[in-house]
C-alpha cells in the first residue's frame, strides 16, 4: 500500500514536472559515467577533444534549468481546444 | 475457462451498451436519467479500445514493441525523454483537452441531447480518437515531426503550407470566439469579473514563487495557487456585495471586451514563467480536479435529463445558431468528437516522450476517449437543466428580445416551460443580476454545473459553485487565449521571417511587440464585432470555428490516409478514408451553407445583404445603424474566410488523390520518411537474447 501511494507520488511529481531537475541531473551523470567508459575505449583524437569540452561543462543550476525548461515547454503548440 | 468468462464480460459490455443506447434513443418520455449517457459512453469506449483500437494497432499500424521510440534513440534529458505512460497519458489529456468538448456540446444542445450524444461518442471511436492514434504512431516512426513536416515530406509542399495557414487561421478565430465566451461570462457580474481578474495576479504570485523563491518546486506553488483561486472565488462574492467595490467590476461586453484585448496582448509580451505557465499549472489542476468532482456528482446524483431527444430546432430554426441539424450538429460539436488540433500535439510533442510503441493505443486512442467523455458530462450538465431555462440563458437578445417578458413569451410559444421569477430566482440563487442571454455556453454550463454540485455536495453553496464554476471554464479558457496568441506570434515571426530574417528572431522585442500586436489584432477584431453583434456573436463564430477545426481535421486524416496507401496498406486505408469522405461532406455542405444560404440566420452574404437593405431603407434603429456597416463587413469577412478553408481543403485532398493515384499506377513519389528499425534497449527480454 504504501509503496502504491510512493509510485503514485512519484507520478504526480513527473507529470507536473516537480522532478524535472532530478531527471536531468540524473541524466547528466549518467552522460558522464558513459564518457568515462569511452574514456578507455580506442577512439580517434577529435572525438577525445568533443568529450573533454562536453565534460568540462558543469551541469545547469536549478534556476538556470527551470528557465530553459519553462521557455521550451512554451514554444510550439502546447494547448488547444 | 478464463477465455469463456472473458467472452462472458465482454458480452455483458455489448448487451449493457445496447440497452443504454437503445434507452437514449427510444426515450420519448418527461426525463431520462444521465446515469444512461454514462454506461451508454463507458460501454461504447470500452468495446472501441479493446477491439477496433487494438486491431488497428496489431494490424493496420503493425505496432512494434521492439521498435526504440524517437524518445529512446533522442534522448536528451529535456525534450526527448522516454516517460512512464501514464505520464505521457496525463501530458497528452492535458494539452488536448481545452474548452472546446465543454462550450460545443452545450450549444448543440439545442437540437435536443440525442444527435449531439450520439456524434460525441461515434465521432470520437471512429473519427477523433482514430486520428489522434496514427498520428501520433506516423510522427512516432518520423522523429517526432510536426504535422505540418509530415504533410510536406509525403504529400507534398502543398499540404505543408496548408496546415500551417490552416493552423493559424483557427488559432485566430478560436482565440475570438473564446474570448467572447469569456465576456459573456464577466458581463454585468461583478462576482464574476472580479474572481476571473484575481486570476492574473494569483498566476504571477505562482510565477515568481516558481522563479525566485523556490525555484521548479512546481507542486508546492500550484497547492498554494489553488487555494488562492479557491479564496478568489469567495472573495468574488464578498466584493459582489460590497456597494462601492462592485462598481469596479460592473462593465458591458465592450469594455470588458478591450479588457481581454488588452491582456491578450500583455500575456503575448510577457515572459511564460511570469503568467502563462504559472497559470497553466493551475488551471490543469483545476480542470482535472472539476472535471472529477463533476464525474463522482453524476454518478452520486443521478441527474434527470429534462431536455427533449430532438427538438423543433432540427429543421435550422434554432435560436442559439441559425442552420440545420445536418450538417451543423457535426461542426458545432467539433473538439468532443473529432479535433484537427489534436493532430498537432499528437505530432510533434507527445511522441517526444513516448518510450514504447505499444502505449501509442492508450495515449492517442484512450486520451481522446477521454476528452469525449468530458463532451458527454457538458452535454448532461446542459440538458439537465429545464429546456426552458437553457434557452432562456443562452438564447442572444437579438433573436429573443430584451426584455425578459419579451424573451419569456417567446420561449413559451415554442412550447418550453420558464417564468420571468423562475429566471429571477435562478439568477439569485446563483449570486447573478440576470441570466437572460448570456450566450456562449459557460453560463448555462456553470448553471447545470451548480445545480449538480448542489444537490450532491449541499444547495446552500448555489451561488459558490456558479462562480467556481465560471472560473473553472475561464482559467483554462484564458490559457488558451494566451498560449494560442503566443504560438500565432510564432508561426507569424517564422513566416515574415522569410520576407525579413530580423523579424524570425523570436527574441527580438520590436519583433515581439509587431507581431503580438497584430495576432491580437487579428482575434481582437472577431472579438469586437462578437459583442456589437447584437445576436451574440457566438452564432457566427463558433460555426466559423468548427468548420475550420474540421477542415483541419481533414488535412490529418488525409496525410494519415496517403501514408497509410504509400506504406502498401490500400486495403486499411479506409479507418481513416471514411472518417475523411465524412468530413469533407459535413465541412463542404456546412461551408455552402454558410456562404450561399438564402436564411439570413445560416448565410453569411444573404445576411450582409439584409442588414445592407435594412440599413439602406433606413428602418434600423439608431444604435443598430451604427454598427451595422461593420456587421455587413465582418458577414461579408466571414462568407470569404470560409471560402478560403474550404478551398485549402480541396486543395488538399487532390493533392492527397493525386499521390493516391500516382502509387496505385506505380509512378514515382516522395519517398515514405519512416526512420530506419533500430532495436529498443528499453525492452529487456527481447534485446539481449
Amino acid at each position: 500500500m504504501f509503496n502504491k501511494l510512493k509510485v503514485l507520488w512519484q507520478n504526480i511529481r513527473r507529470l507536473s514536472g516537480d522532478d524535472a531537475y532530478e531527471q536531468y541531473l540524473q541524466h547528466y551523470l549518467q552522460h558522464q559515467t558513459e564518457l568515462a567508459e569511452l574514456k578507455h575505449a580506442d577512439l580517434e583524437a577529435a572525438d577525445m577533444e568533443n568529450i573533454a569540452l562536453e565534460k568540462s561543462e558543469p551541469p545547469l543550476s536549478r534556476e538556470a534549468f527551470f528557465k530553459e525548461w519553462q521557455n521550451k515547454k512554451w514554444t510550439g503548440i502546447k494547448r488547444c481546444c | 475457462m478464463h477465455k469463456n468468462i472473458k467472452t462472458i464480460i465482454w458480452l455483458s459490455v455489448v448487451i449493457l451498451g445496447v440497452a443504454a443506447i437503445s434507452a437514449i434513443a427510444l426515450n420519448r418520455g418527461e426525463s431520462i436519467s444521465a446515469l444512461w449517457f454514462i454506461a451508454a459512453a463507458a460501454c461504447v469506449y470500452a468495446i472501441a479500445y479493446r477491439f477496433y483500437a487494438a486491431w488497428i494497432a496489431a494490424t493496420v499500424l503493425s505496432i512494434d514493441e521492439t521498435r526504440a521510440t524517437p524518445a529512446e534513440r533522442l534522448d536528451n534529458g529535456r525534450d526527448f525523454i522516454p516517460t512512464n505512460k501514464w505520464v505521457v497519458f496525463g501530458h497528452h489529456f492535458a494539452a488536448i483537452a481545452g474548452p472546446g468538448p465543454l462550450v460545443g456540446p452545450t450549444l448543440a444542445a439545442q437540437f435536443g441531447y440525442l444527435p449531439g450524444t450520439l456524434w460525441i461518442l461515434v465521432g470520437a471511436v471512429l473519427g477523433g480518437a482514430v486520428q489522434d492514434m496514427v498520428t501520433l504512431f506516423f510522427s512516432t516512426r518520423r522523429n517526432a515531426r510536426s504535422l505540418g513536416q509530415m504533410a510536406r515530406d509525403e504529400i507534398g509542399p502543398i499540404g505543408g503550407a496548408a496546415a500551417l495557414i490552416g493552423t493559424f487561421l483557427i488559432m485566430i478565430i478560436l482565440i475570438a470566439v473564446l474570448g467572447l465566451v469569456v465576456v459573456n461570462a464577466m458581463k454585468r457580474s461583478p462576482w464574476a469579473t472580479s474572481t476571473i481578474a484575481a486570476t492574473i495576479p494569483i498566476a504571477m504570485i505562482i510565477g515568481f514563487y516558481m522563479r525566485n523563491f523556490r525555484p521548479g518546486r512546481v507542486l508546492e506553488a500550484s497547492a498554494l495557487g489553488v487555494i488562492l483561486l479557491l479564496l478568489a472565488v469567495v472573495g468574488g462574492g464578498w466584493i459582489d456585495h460590497n456597494e462601492s467595490l462592485r462598481t469596479m467590476f460592473d462593465h458591458e461586453g465592450l469594455t470588458l471586451a478591450w479588457m481581454i484585448i488588452a491582456y491578450g496582448f500583455a500575456a503575448a509580451v510577457m515572459p511564460v514563467w511570469l503568467l502563462l505557465a504559472p497559470r497553466d499549472y493551475l488551471s490543469t489542476f483545476v480542470k482535472l480536479g472539476t472535471v472529477t468532482l463533476l464525474a463522482i456528482a453524476i454518478i452520486i446524483l443521478q441527474p434527470h435529463v429534462h431536455m427533449p431527444a430532438f427538438t423543433q430546432f432540427t429543421d435550422g430554426t434554432g435560436p442559439i445558431f441559425g442552420g440545420k441539424l445536418f450538417p451543423f450538429v457535426f461542426i458545432t460539436i467539433a473538439c468532443g468528437a473529432i479535433s484537427g488540433f489534436h493532430a498537432l500535439i499528437a505530432s510533434g510533442t507527445t511522441p517526444k516522450l513516448l518510450s514504447n510503441e505499444r502505449d501509442i493505443r492508450l495515449i492517442g486512442y484512450g486520451a481522446m476517449l477521454l476528452e469525449s467523455f468530458v463532451a458527454i458530462m457538458a452535454m448532461i450538465a446542459a440538458t439537465v437543466l429545464e429546456p426552458g431555462v437553457f434557452f432562456a440563458v443562452n438564447s442572444p437578445a437579438g433573436v429573443v428580445g430584451k426584455e425578459a417578458v419579451d424573451a419569456i413569451a417567446k420561449i413559451n410559444s415554442w412550447g418550453f416551460a420558464v417564468t420571468v421569477e423562475q429566471m429571477n430566482q435562478l439568477a439569485k440563487d446563483m449570486g447573478e443580476s440576470s441570466l437572460f442571454a448570456r450566450t456562449g455556453g459557460a453560463p448555462s454550463l456553470a448553471v447545470g454545473m451548480a445545480s449538480i454540485f448542489g444537490n450532491a455536495f449541499g444547495k446552500s453553496m448555489l451561488a459558490l459553485w456558479y462562480h467556481f464554476a465560471i472560473m473553472f471554464e475561464a482559467i483554462f479558457i484564458l490559457t488558451t487565449l494566451d498560449a494560442g496568441t503566443r504560438v500565432g506570434r510564432f508561426m507569424l515571426q517564422d513566416m515574415l521571417g522569410n520576407i525579413w530574417p530580423k523579424i524570425g528572431q523570436t527574441s527580438w522585442m520590436p519583433s515581439v511587440i509587431f507581431t503580438s500586436g497584430l495576432v491580437v489584432a487579428g482575434w481582437g477584431y472577431f472579438l469586437y464585432i462578437g459583442v456589437i453583434d447584437p445576436n451574440g456573436g457566438v452564432n457566427i463564430l463558433w460555426p466559423l470555428f468548427g468548420i475550420a477545426n474540421q477542415m483541419l481535421a481533414a488535412i490529418a486524416l488525409c496525410v494519415a490516409t496517403g501514408i497509410l496507401v504509400k506504406s502498401g496498406k490500400l486495403k486499411y486505408a479506409w479507418i481513416t478514408g471514411l472518417p475523411l469522405v465524412w468530413l469533407v461532406i459535413i465541412t463542404s455542405t456546412a461551408a455552402w451553407q454558410k456562404i450561399f444560404s438564402d436564411d439570413i440566420r445560416v448565410g453569411f452574404l444573404a445576411a450582409a445583404n439584409d442588414l445592407a437593405t435594412k440599413l439602406a431603407s433606413g428602418v434600423l434603429p439608431p444604435d443598430k445603424a451604427a454598427v451595422a456597416p461593420h456587421l455587413i463587413f465582418n458577414q461579408q469577412l466571414d462568407a470569404y474566410l470560409t471560402m478560403f478553408f474550404v478551398a485549402v481543403l480541396w486543395v488538399v485532398i487532390l493533392d492527397t488523390s493525386r499521390v493516391i493515384v500516382r502509387y496505385l499506377a506505380g509512378k514515382p513519389l516522395l519517398p515514405l520518411t519512416e526512420v530506419a528499425h533500430e532495436p529498443s534497449r528499453l525492452v529487456e527480454d527481447w534485446v539481449r537474447d
